[in-house]
């Protein structure tokens, strides 16, 4: 389990102590003309805590997520952020207020560099516009050092400097995931949603990214929703799960209760709906 | 620059704090210490070392650490880590850097014998395996470490940030002055113990090495007239800190001679940070000359035709004026001519590429150097030499002075040193370096060191025509066949590695009817090699027994038989057969020392099935190896290793003689 110092909450006071309800989900149900995606759910995200959402493929986690970042917009339910409550959101607003994410298949600007991809993810904290960035000395130049120094401290957070300068596209499928999460890190999120962050990667990869997503909590206090198969590395991460099947909630609790919920032993290993 | 007075020491400097402070006074704007953080490197002169260091130092006092102390340094070249060693030597503290990547099990070992009392670690990781032996560390009472992060919950008794102490040193600087701390390092005189370098040990426990004030000073200054290095010096620190060349190169030299000494960023960075330093005096392995030029060649091998055609022709005209041109020959006007437009157009971009525009002088030790690598730096116009050395010595024993530089030998004696041949033709050396003893143990030392001061080095060698050391071998390895002729299996060893598909070789014969070899592969050699010709591999096991990989194994074996066979006295050892290993051999599983040497009795011990199998004439053999992951968990990798008759040669010798 991860300690939650309350010393550590975020840098931006927002009013809500560390464990206390940062996201609310309300009765949400999506679907794509025929097709039930999300059928009614609700869950809460608690400030400071990783949470875990899993379930077989087609479970309706991804919609999920792009749910909670204003990508897909539900027919029904509300979804309440901070306090804030909304239905329909560009995710543009939802990463402004704080949200951002990274995504099961690595979506990256391949022919830009590491420290360009990490900055891309400044730009909606840059304030100066078009005209001075044109100019860019002066004001322009001052902001753009500021920022990077945010993106230098995300580099070394992530231990990615040799591979500062590398266009991205030549990089290992692994540091490639690494450098979205430093993408998302960069706009010092209060909550990171995280897509499968660890498909695809090798032991040592594994271990080393669970290592930076804890870190992200307890260094940053940023909460963080992720979605993982990774049975071992949820059960380890995780402070509370949730189960998904076939767009319903089955489970919801803590790592070892859900580890014991039979519906969701069935949902895992398969029994004739 | 500027010439603030006198330096505030009495008389001739006998301790590194006493040259910090003189270099204070007298280097005061010179950059000390540089080191890339965030992406930018931060530069502290010699004044604000010295503010650094003495914080540092009464901030450790303060905390109660006592003359006598062993500190233990666990972690790569940061600028606080090189701090270290002067702000424990300046309260009568002995630092002893251990290697960083060694598990923790083997820092337990050096630990306890050390009686550490305080433990400096850079980062969590280091902090961490330092709590995992904790309990059997009896004497250790502090932890201090240097990057904070993930270490702000860490509730460990007496766990302090390096910065911390550094602020508690500056409140008693405020209130009570630097009097008694200077008082402090007075009392030391040039024979107290510096520092414990404890040797890697290719065979048995390392042992730890006591190097005396005198012993470092003396050996850096004759170092630094040597090859001329002062304070407009610089150079990149990027070899472990509990390596002695790193200990005298990246502290001693620099203190002495007041030159800066660079931090890279994490090792990834290092070869990146070198090329922004250009360091004045580089210091490096083989394996590391090995790796850049191997890479060099890859990426010729991808770049554009008309790149490759400029490349070759001048590497040609390099090859034939470059090292004559370096000594001092002359080599007449148009050839002249030509090189200077391959420095334009080839030799200077490259050596921009690798980081050596402004190197003035760089050596290469530890292992003997292929002599087509060694060409191919110097052609280029690099004052590359090869030296000599040992921990007990202080590093230095032989050096190439300039101008007499040749592939096979380790130069002349370096400045002070008296070197002589015993008669089992093992070297022996006596220099003001040599060093005071073996921490607790008597035996060994008085086993290695005569009363009359003179060391065993355990190599072999002798002292050719021209007064110039030639190491063949360690004294102990050199055996003979069953038929009676030598054996010296580092020599073939070496010439194998020099072909750059050829990682690491280990060779078997003392004793035995025939020589043989386990061969390594060089992965991005040969990787790139399987890219081009579209074989295709899955793991590196796979790789290492395709038979376009072992049948390219096999040339380079008769290529060496071929030149062994010209030799008199080793055309009697030429390879007989050979195999390819399924894995590399690795310091994680105790195969290498940290400093990558082979250890063989291990190896021989771990492999004992395929030795056998080498000599009983089977085609190929199963094997089962343990591995060791980076992180101390075990694991199991299995393989059918095939073996290889190699093609063997009749004595060319005599042959060649009647040509000539």
């Amino acid at each position: 389990m991860n300690a939650h110092d309350p010393h550590l909450g975020t840098k931006f006071d927002d009013g809500i102590a560390p464990g206390e309800t940062l996201l609310n989900v309300d009765n949400i149900s999506l679907s794509f003309g025929g097709v039930k995606a999300i059928t009614d759910i609700s869950f809460d995200v608690l400030k400071g805590e990783i949470r875990a959402i899993i379930g077989p493929n087609g479970a309706g986690k991804t919609s999920m997520l792009n749910v909670i970042n204003g990508f897909y917009h539900p027919q029904e339910g509300t979804i309440t952020f901070r306090g804030e409550q909304r239905r329909k959101m560009k995710p543009y607003q939802a990463a402004t207020s704080g949200i951002s994410r990274t995504f099961q298949n690595v979506a990256l600007f391949a022919g830009m560099s590491t420290l360009d991809n990490i900055m891309a993810g400044r730009t909606l904290k840059m304030n100066k516009n078009f005209f001075w960035q044109m100019w860019r000395h002066g004001p322009a130049l001052k902001e753009e050092i500021e920022h990077r120094k945010v993106v230098e401290e995300v580099i070394e957070f992530l231990e990615i400097e040799h591979i500062r300068k590398e266009p991205v596209g030549t990089l290992p499928y692994g540091l490639q995931k690494r450098v979205e999460l430093g993408r998302a890190l960069a706009a010092e999120p209060d909550l990171l949603l995280l897509d499968e962050p660890m498909a695809g990667m090798n032991l040592e990869e594994k271990e080393d990214m669970s290592r930076f997503i804890i870190e992200v909590n307890q260094q940053y206090g940023t909460t963080i929703a992720l979605i993982e198969h990774d049975m071992g590395v949820v059960m380890d991460l995780a402070d509370r799960v949730i189960v998904l099947d076939y767009g319903k909630k089955i489970g919801d609790g803590l790592p070892e209760d859900v580890q014991a919920n039979q519906d969701v032993i069935d949902a895992y290993l398969g029994v004739s709906h | 620059m500027s010439e603030k007075g006198t330096a505030s020491i009495s008389g001739q400097p006998s301790t590194f704090a006493d040259y910090l402070i003189l270099n204070a006074s007298r280097f005061a704007d010179r950059p000390a210490f540089r080191h890339k953080d965030h992406g930018i490197w931060k530069t502290w002169n010699w004044a604000q070392a010295l503010e650094e260091i003495r914080a540092y130092s009464m901030g450790l006092k303060k905390l109660g650490l006592k003359p006598g102390d062993k500190v233990a340094i666990v972690g790569q070249n940061r600028p606080r880590l090189y701090w270290t060693f002067c702000a424990a030597q300046a309260i009568g503290a002995v630092p002893v850097p251990v290697y960083a990547d060694s598990v923790a099990e083997e820092m337990s070992f050096v630990l306890q014998h050390a009686e550490v009392t305080a433990a400096v670690c850079q980062n969590q990781e280091q902090v961490d395996k330092i709590d995992s032996i904790r309990s059997e560390l009896k004497t250790l009472k502090y932890v201090f470490y240097d990057e904070p992060r993930g270490l702000r919950d860490y509730e460990m008794k007496n766990l302090h940030a390096i910065s911390d102490v550094q602020e508690m040193g500056r409140k008693v600087f405020a209130e009570k002055g630097d009097d008694a701390w200077r008082k402090g390092f007075e009392k030391l005189g040039g024979d107290d113990v510096a520092v414990m370098l404890y040797t890697s040990g290719t065979t048995g426990r390392p042992k730890g090495v006591m190097l005396s004030y005198d012993n470092l000073i003396k050996s850096a200054e004759n170092a630094n007239k040597f090859d001329n290095l002062n304070e407009h010096d610089e150079i990149i620190a990027y070899l472990p800190l509990a390596w002695v060349g790193d200990h005298v190169f990246s502290y001693a030299q620099s203190y002495v001679g007041g030159y800066c000494v660079c931090c890279p960023e994490s090792p990834e960075t290092a070869d990146h940070d070198r090329l922004e330093i250009a360091p004045t005096y580089f210091f490096a392995p083989p394996r590391v000359f090995e790796t850049m030029l191997t890479n060099i060649n890859v990426r010729m091998q991808d770049a554009s035709n008309m790149k490759q055609k400029m490349f070759s022709y001048f590497m040609d005209h390099a090859r034939k004026v470059g090292e004559p041109m370096l000594n001092g020959d002359d080599v007449g006007f148009m050839d002249k001519l030509k090189y200077k437009l391959g420095e334009f157009l080839v030799y200077a971009p490259l050596k921009n590429r690798m980081g050596m525009s402004n190197m003035k002088v760089g050596y290469t030790a530890g292992e003997a150097i292929g002599p087509e690598i060694f060409s191919f730096y110097r052609s280029l116009g690099l004052n590359l030499k090869q030296l000599y050395g040992q921990t007990e010595a202080s590093v230095y024993i032989s050096a190439q002075p300039d101008g007499q530089i040749r592939a096979d030998t380790v130069g002349t004696p370096s400045p002070d040193v008296e070197i002589k041949i015993a008669k089992n033709g093992e070297v022996l050396y006596r220099s003001p370096g040599v060093f005071v003893g073996y921490f607790k143990n008597d035996k060994a030392t008085k086993e290695t060191k005569t009363k009359e001061g003179w060391v065993h080095t355990g190599d072999a060698g002798f002292i050719d025509g021209e007064g110039h050391l030639r190491i063949i071998d360690r004294a102990k390895d050199v055996g003979k066949l069953k038929d009676g002729s030598l054996f010296a299996p580092k020599y073939i060893e070496n010439k194998l590695k020099f072909f750059s598909n050829i990682k690491e070789v280990v060779a078997f014969g003392d004793g035995r009817d025939q020589c043989c070899v386990f061969l390594n592969i060089d992965l991005t050699s040969v990787g790139n090699w399987a890219e081009r010709n579209n074989v295709s591999y899955a793991s590196y096991q796979e790789l290492t027994q395709h038979p376009d990989v072992i049948k390219m194994m096999g040339d380079h074996v008769a290529e060496v038989n071929k030149d062994l066979a010209s030799e008199e006295m080793m055309s009697g050892s030429q390879i007989a057969r050979f195999l390819v290993l399924h894995k590399e051999l690795d310091p994680d599983d105790g195969e290498m020392t940290r400093t990558m040497k082979v250890r063989r009795p291990f190896i021989s011990e771990r492999y004992g099935d395929l030795i056998e199998a080498l000599y009983d004439g089977s085609k190929e053999k199963f094997i089962e190896t343990e591995v060791v992951f980076e992180d101390g968990r075990k694991g199991a990798i299995s393989a059918t290793v095939s073996i290889m008759d190699a093609e063997m040669f009749e004595p060319t010798h005599a042959l060649k003689e009647a040509a000539e």
